[in-house]
């Protein structure tokens, strides 16, 4: 069984997975991180979003090979200690969660969005998030929180 | 998703042996935003996979003369945000910057999206309408030779795109009227004026795939203007239709995305 070296939220983990084994499921089922969810079969969803390398990305369409050597970023990964992400709070502050399903790749596309515009309008925020899908919140508090979260961390 | 045997080869000769070593039962792997859904549904299940990421040669832009070159593991991002491609052919960046979602635009590949040739996809109209050229590492291959149907194209078994040389348009646009749930075109025109004339190719509605439109392509020599391709039609005959939208709907699409582009590209 092939075996991947990473960085998972700061701390170096190494595991012995099978080829067709997803990040998502290494996440989940070997280490313990269920914040990362699983909404779909179909790579649409974005529920699973995390962080590689810095950039956004659908845990459940990149195999745990593929990442290998990587830097892996995921929600439980943000907050310091006690003190959640300014995108984190905004989220709370706005009101941008019901079920809270959706928000951990919400939350995670938020903040490489925000990482990578310095300036983010809500046209950016509705367009950044198009592959995020929520049931629940018609999606305005969302957008309403990441724009908020986006200034906050620029603080 | 079924196992299968990994690779991950440092050089693109030990890629193109371990893809030849594999046979009918091998596939290559860029970005695996087509590849790993398609096998999750079991509608591919290869017995070898072999990852082309760690080919760094194979990821980068270049200017060269009046022609840009994308390396084949270039991801969708970093063409949307390559002030090289912005600045030579704005069509190309808004057209990568349209595909599906950030998050498969960070991982999904020019090579990938040509090679898989989806009738859905978006690079083939900007591979045919701007009259590229595809580089395996084996040969050249003129963009009017590689579309071949559906999934088809003219590449061999085990041989591998190297890069794609898009030649420097006087103007271009694309225009897609996509589908809101996967972003795939229902309908995607661009339309070119480069050295060699007009050209313009159509995504998303043709059965076999990408095609061109000789009929716009003449009447936009003569007058690069909407007005000029208002009569044109292309027949509804060998369309798709499926739940998004019938043949007509389509044939009417091509027209008024097409009219759309040429007004875009200015
Ligand atoms: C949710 C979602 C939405 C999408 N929306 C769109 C959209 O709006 N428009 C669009 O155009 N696409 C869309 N796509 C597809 C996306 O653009 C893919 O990235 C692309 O089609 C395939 O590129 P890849 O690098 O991921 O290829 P892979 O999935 O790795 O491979 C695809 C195929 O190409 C072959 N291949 C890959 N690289 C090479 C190479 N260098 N030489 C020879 N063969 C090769 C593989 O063997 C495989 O058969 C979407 C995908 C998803 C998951
Ligand atoms: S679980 Fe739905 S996109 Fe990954
Ligand atoms: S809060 Fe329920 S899916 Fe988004």
């Amino acid at each position: 069984m092939p075996t991947v070296n990473l960085t998972v939220n700061g701390k170096a983990v190494s595991a012995n997975v099978e080829a067709r084994t997803l990040l998502v499921n290494l996440l989940r089922e070997q280490l313990g991180l269920t914040g990362t969810h699983v909404g779909c079969d179909t790579s649409q969803c974005g529920a699973c979003v995390v962080h590689v390398d810095g950039k956004s990305v659908k845990a459940c369409t990149l195999l745990a090979v593929q990442a290998n050597g990587s830097k892996v970023t995921t929600i439980e990964g943000l907050a310091s200690g006690d003190k959640l992400h300014p995108m984190q709070e905004a989220f709370r502050e706005h009101h941008g969660l019901q079920c809270g399903f959706c928000t951990p790749g919400m939350v995670m596309s938020a903040v490489c969005l925000a990482q990578n515009h310095p300036n983010l309008t809500e046209k950016d925020v509705r367009e950044g998030l198009e592959g995020n899908l929520c049931r629940c919140t018609g999606y305005h508090n969302i957008v309403q929180a990441v724009l908020a979260g986006a200034q906050a961390m620029r603080r | 998703m079924y196992e299968f045997a990994y690779h991950r080869p440092s050089s693109l000769a030990d890629a193109a042996k371990l893809i030849l070593e594999a046979g009918d039962n091998g596939k290559l792997m860029a970005g695996g935003q087509t590849l790993i859904p398609t096998m999750k549904q079991r509608l591919a299940s290869p017995g070898t996979v072999v990852d082309l990421g760690a080919l760094k040669d194979l990821a980068g832009i270049k200017v060269e003369g009046n022609a840009v070159a994308i390396g084949a593991t270039t991801t969708h991002a970093a063409v949307a945000a390559s002030k090289d491609v912005q600045a030579k052919i704005k069509a190309l960046a808004e057209l990568a910057e349209g595909i599906g979602d950030r998050q498969v635009r960070h991982l999904g590949t020019i090579g990938g999206s040509i090679a898989n040739n989806d009738p859905a996809a978006d690079y083939p109209a900007a591979v045919l309408g701007l009259g590229a050229t595809i580089t395996t590492n084996q040969r050249k291959i003129a963009a009017d030779e590689f579309f071949k149907g559906l999934f088809e194209t003219a590449l061999k078994p085990g041989e591998i795109i190297t890069a794609v040389g898009f030649p420097v348009p006087e103007k271009a646009a694309y225009m897609k009227f996509r589908n809101p749930a996967s972003r795939y075109a229902i309908v995607g025109v661009f339309v070119a004026k480069t050295a060699g004339g007009v050209r313009v190719a159509v995504t998303g509605a043709g059965q076999g795939g990408v095609f061109r439109v000789p009929d716009m392509e003449k009447a936009l020599a003569g007058n690069f203007s909407a007005k000029a391709i208002e009569g044109v039609k292309v027949a509804a005959t060998s369309l798709n239709a499926d739940i998004h939208a019938s043949a007509e709907y389509r044939a009417h699409l091509i027209g008024v995305m097409a009219r759309r582009a040429v007004t875009a590209a200015g």
